[in-house]
């Protein structure tokens, strides 16, 4: 699947993407994001606060648990300030 | 329609473009967003903004039918830049058609609050000294938002 953050949450993890196989035990959403925290200090500290933070799931705003199948589009990135 | 571009434009052609050869429309609004020199009681001195290339013109496109299914429009445009952009430069351009103003002056402000809280942008501030600085959400941005979503 592939993974993109943007804005300050891009700055913090230090890259704007990457790709990754589902990891193993992660099927959901909210799995996954646990999953990110245990990746090191800089994802522990950027996914601390999940209320800084939006997903979309293939482009479409995402606010519950889902089910991943390992194909799908995620992007984290801070409430939008566009306009 | 939507457009997501870098460079600069222009409101008037904009909308002579949409008025061009049509007779049925009485009342075009347009609504344009500027970089001012300050935010939050800081000075300003330019603004880069990023955005999520398919997601933003896939919502932009959304919140352009909604708004066509909530007012009857003979036109609308959205064109929202992304990139650096200094003080006094336009960011976004809003302009909506109708046969009577009413529409065309609610669909455009419905456009401006939905995009604004729903448009995959980040404005990242540079002050006056060089330091760079993430803007936040606005409270009174989401409240322009909901208002909207009451009044369905």
């Amino acid at each position: 699947m592939k993974i993109l953050y943007f804005a300050w949450l891009r700055s913090a993890i230090g890259m704007p993407e990457e790709t990754i196989n589902l990891p193993e035990g992660v099927r959901s959403l909210h799995q996954l994001i646990e999953w990110q925290k245990g990746r090191g200090p800089a994802f522990e500290k950027a996914f601390a606060d999940m209320d800084t933070i939006r997903i979309a799931v293939n482009q479409e705003y995402i606010t519950d648990d889902i089910t991943l199948t390992g194909n799908e589009e995620i992007a984290f990135f801070p409430p939008v300030t566009g306009g | 329609m939507i457009t997501v571009q870098r460079e600069v434009f222009d409101t008037g052609a904009e909308i002579r473009k949409m008025t061009a050869d049509r007779t049925d429309i009485g009342a075009v609004v347009s609504f344009t967003g500027l970089v001012r020199d300050f935010n939050e009681g800081k000075g300003v001195q330019a603004l880069t903004l990023e955005h999520y290339p398919g997601m933003t013109e896939k919502q932009l496109a959304k919140i352009e039918e909604e708004a066509n299914r909530r007012w009857r429009l003979q036109g609308s445009l959205i064109i929202h830049r992304y990139g650096r952009m200094e003080v006094s430069e336009p960011i976004v351009l809003v302009v909506t058609a109708s046969a009577h103003r009413g529409d065309a002056f609610a669909a455009a402000e419905f456009l401006m609050d939905w995009l604004k809280t729903q448009a995959p942008f980040w404005k990242l501030e540079e002050d006056p000294d060089g330091s760079t600085d993430w803007v936040s959400e606005r409270q009174s941005d989401l409240e322009a938002a909901n208002k909207w979503q009451q009044s369905d």
